[in-house]
């Protein structure tokens, strides 16, 4: 009814391509974006942001920074938790070294150090490919995660280890250490997540997207057709890897203010964003955003409908939440394989001939 | 879908208002993942001695207490979600009972005026409470209990320990590396071979561990484990033949399910203790008052245990400094702040705890603005494991003051500078 192509005419070529061709479609995007800058910085609290919202924009970031990787480019890579292991340290490394310079450059200076080593642990992709790539991509895991815990000049000299985030602002705001106000983190990591999806989008539909897409479809069709593999493949190593890089800042300074390698950045974090794109539709930014959503709200919920609604023992209730997320992993995996964007995408297609289907 | 969801969570948030006017102690608990073993009975412990205190004494100067448990999976994300959804229900006081969710929650107590009490882990240099204002680490700490460690062998080597090899086997996290700097400038004093070998989370795989254990030979290993961690290490060392009277757990890695997997093996295991143990008059109490109610925090199977002892211990010193500071401010209904107040005036004394039920649980001690340490003792224990008892070695030893105070110093200052704090107290 509302939602059609019908009557909405396109007169330039610009317009023809844009990312939200239908009118509707368009004005929903324009009013999340209003009530995300608008409404919720006036009305979020700590827990909030804490709990919910500023590691959800922080693993959205992760999972579109995968999904560039493994759902555009078809590599498969299980190295997440340690490139975000060394966006965490590159922007601790920078932010103690260079106090007056403003956190945004750091922690995209922080991605673009991340770049560097993905390109590095992305050089074998050239040779090997599938599962294959996925053990080496495992061996960068393991391998970044022992280099921070071993060599003391990453976490300076600390007696334990760990590394914390000294206080940090943006025009004059705190947005990192402990007097930082929610709306502060939750705004810092949504103007990255909003700037870097919108590359993401604008980077994806273009000559370098299609190029990674037809690495991933068919590689030698592709080099035929005169993709260069080297060079699709590596720059979607060093984009990935500097999304994830920035993710990796954001969750360290932002987030947690202070982490142990081992601990933030082990092979669980690596599942965790694999599990995000695989659930939310791979080659998909929409699907990166849905797949970080569920499996950051779906166990707070849990724990808040259980424990806090329900008053249930907290160990029986955590057991529970393992197994229900466990299910619907699985249950979605067996129902819609292509995880929640094309549920979205369908939906979007019925509704085009809603309410006369035939 | 997100939406729906979002809505969902607000909606279970408000249905979970907070009740107000009781004195809230939340239970940042871990009953599952690879540390439930020792989670579960830290926490039975903390909650019964509360219900303990609300069904005999009708609350903490009558103001009834209530424990919210949150469980955090030893994983440090949880931990903070649980701090903030507690946070706002009028805590006084946090116990995470996770190393690396302390080093979270430092600043963040700090920021909210909340005290924090770490019993005997966290960060080591918050005894330093001119820079630490509202973290505790009473009664000992990590670098007390290095410091214990080794001079308990000094004294079984007649006060010498030079030409003496001593292996730290260590959970290579922020935990297990705490003491490193400790033994580090320990061996020089006393002349031994300091060596280091990190077990990775879990610990479930020691093997090579213990494969360069059984190379190198050194006299003494001492252990800073957690969790299955322990455990591993201690059949692992019965595996390899090495002599059990010469392994060293901290208190952290003497409980009794740290031994028990390895059968008569482990006898002869040795462990620090911050708390002794034993039949207190207290759990007489606790079974009379609450597991007979039918209110046991858990199964109620770990009542005396060492773990158990250690978590009403830390429940013990939470309601002294409730009360110690209802005092100081003349009413019931203490805040926070108040709270940090009363544990920064807390003495416990034996009359205290002899009073309580609890005699001898703990070293006298007095804490100040100056000092959130404590006085810093621990004893040493033995795994009898024909009898499955914990057997104490020694009385309360004393740490090395001179090693570990500019140590303290050291490191509190660096916090300070990095995070512009002045000190206090002057």
């Amino acid at each position: 009814m509302f939602y059609r192509e019908a009557g909405d005419f396109k007169t330039s070529y610009g317009s023809d391509s844009q990312t939200f061709p239908i009118k509707f479609d368009r004005m929903r995007y324009y009013v999340v974006l209003v009530v995300a800058f608008g409404v919720v910085p006036f009305i979020i609290n700590d827990y909030w942001a804490n709990a919910v919202f500023v590691p959800f924009l922080i693993y959205a970031i992760a999972a579109i920074g995968l999904n560039i990787l493994t759902g555009y480019c078809g590599q498969l890579s299980l190295g997440t938790g340690g490139f975000m292991a060394v966006g965490a340290y590159a922007c601790y490394k920078l932010m103690t070294a260079f106090p007056e310079v403003s956190i945004v450059i750091h922690v995209l200076l922080a991605g673009g150090v991340t770049a560097g080593v993905g390109v590095l642990f992305g050089l074998p992709s050239l040779r090997i490919k599938g599962f294959y790539l996925a053990v080496a991509t495992l061996a960068a895991q393991f391998f970044l995660v022992w280099l921070f815990n071993k060599v003391p000049w990453f976490y300076n000299n600390s007696a334990s280890g760990q590394i914390s985030a000294p206080e940090r602002t943006v025009f004059g705001v705190e947005v990192t250490g402990a007097n930082t106000d929610a709306w502060a983190k939750y705004m810092i990591c949504l103007v990255f997540l909003v700037v870097l999806a919108w590359v993401a989008r604008n980077l994806t539909r273009g000559t370098v997207g299609r190029s990674w897409m037809a690495i991933r479809d068919m590689d030698i069709a592709a080099e035929i057709i005169g993709v260069n593999p080297l060079k699709a493949k590596l720059t979607a190593f060093a984009v990935s890897s500097f999304f994830v890089g920035v993710a990796g800042a954001l969750f360290f300074s932002v987030y947690l203010g202070a982490v142990e390698v081992g601990e933030a950045f082990g092979i669980n974090k690596s599942f965790l964003v694999l599990f995000m794109i695989i659930l939310g539709g791979l080659g998909s930014i929409f699907g990166s955003l849905a797949g970080a959503a569920f499996l950051v709200l779906l166990p707070v919920l849990l724990k808040n409908v259980l424990v806090g609604g329900l008053g249930w023992p907290t160990d029986l209730a955590a057991h529970l939440e393992l197994m229900i997320v466990g299910a619907l992993i699985i249950v979605f995996l067996i129902a819609e394989p292509h995880g929640m964007a094309q549920l979205w995408r369908i939906a979007k297609e019925k509704l085009r001939l809603w309410p006369f289907p035939h | 879908m997100k939406k729906t969801l979002t809505t969902l969570v607000l909606g279970a948030a408000l249905a979970a208002g907070p009740a107000l006017a009781d004195l809230v102690f939340p239970d940042l608990s871990y009953r599952t993942g690879p540390y439930a073993a020792g989670g579960i009975p830290f926490s039975d412990g903390y909650q019964d001695y509360f219900a303990l205190v609300n069904a005999r004494d009708g609350g903490i100067g009558g103001v009834p207490a209530k424990v919210i448990e949150c469980e955090t999976g030893y994983n440090t994300e949880k931990g903070v979600e649980c701090y903030e959804s507690t946070k706002g229900e009028g805590a006084l006081i946090y116990q995470p009972l996770s190393t690396g969710i302390t080093y979270q929650l430092i600043p963040k107590v700090t920021a909210d005026g909340i005290p924090l009490h770490t019993m005997g882990y966290g960060r080591t240099s918050a005894a330093n409470g001119k820079v630490f204002s509202n973290v505790f680490n009473y009664p000992a700490n990590y670098w007390d209990g290095a410091s214990v460690a080794i001079n308990y062998l000094l004294s079984e080597n007649g006060g010498s320990l030079d030409g003496k090899t001593i292996t730290l086997l260590y959970h290579n996290s922020a935990y297990g590396k705490e003491p490193i700097r400790t033994l580090e400038d320990l061996s020089k004093k006393h002349g031994f071979t300091l060596t280091t070998i990190a077990v990775d989370h879990p610990g479930q795989e020691q093997k090579s561990q213990w494969l360069q254990i059984r190379r190198e030979r050194p006299d003494y290993v001492v252990m800073w484990g957690w969790g299955v961690m322990n455990q591993v290490a201690v059949q692992e060392a019965a595996n390899i033949r090495f002599p059990m009277e010469n392994f060293i757990g901290n208190w952290w890695a003497g409980a009794e399910h740290d031994v028990t997997p390895a059968g008569m093996a482990a006898n002869g295991y040795k462990s620090l203790n911050m708390n002794r143990i034993g039949d207190l008059p207290v759990f007489a109490d606790i079974k009379k008052y609450v597991h007979e109610a039918g209110n046991a925090a858990g199964d109620g199977s770990n009542v005396g245990s060492v773990l158990y002892t250690r978590g009403m211990y830390a429940a013990v010193l939470a309601v002294e400094a409730a009360k110690t500071a209802q005092e100081m401010h003349g009413t019931p209904n203490i805040t926070a702040a108040m709270m940090r107040d009363g544990m920064e005036a807390l003495e416990m004394t034996d009359a205290k705890m002899d009073a309580l039920g609890v005699a001898g649980i703990g070293p006298e001690f007095s804490v100040s603005c100056e000092n959130h340490g404590g006085s810093g003792m621990a004893i040493v224990q033995q795994w009898d494991a024909a009898a499955k008892v914990w057997k104490p070695l020694t009385d309360y030893l004393e740490s090395d003051a001179e090693v570990i105070a500019p140590l303290v110093l050291e490191d509190s200052a660096a916090f300070a500078a990095e995070n512009n704090i002045a000190e206090r107290c002057n």
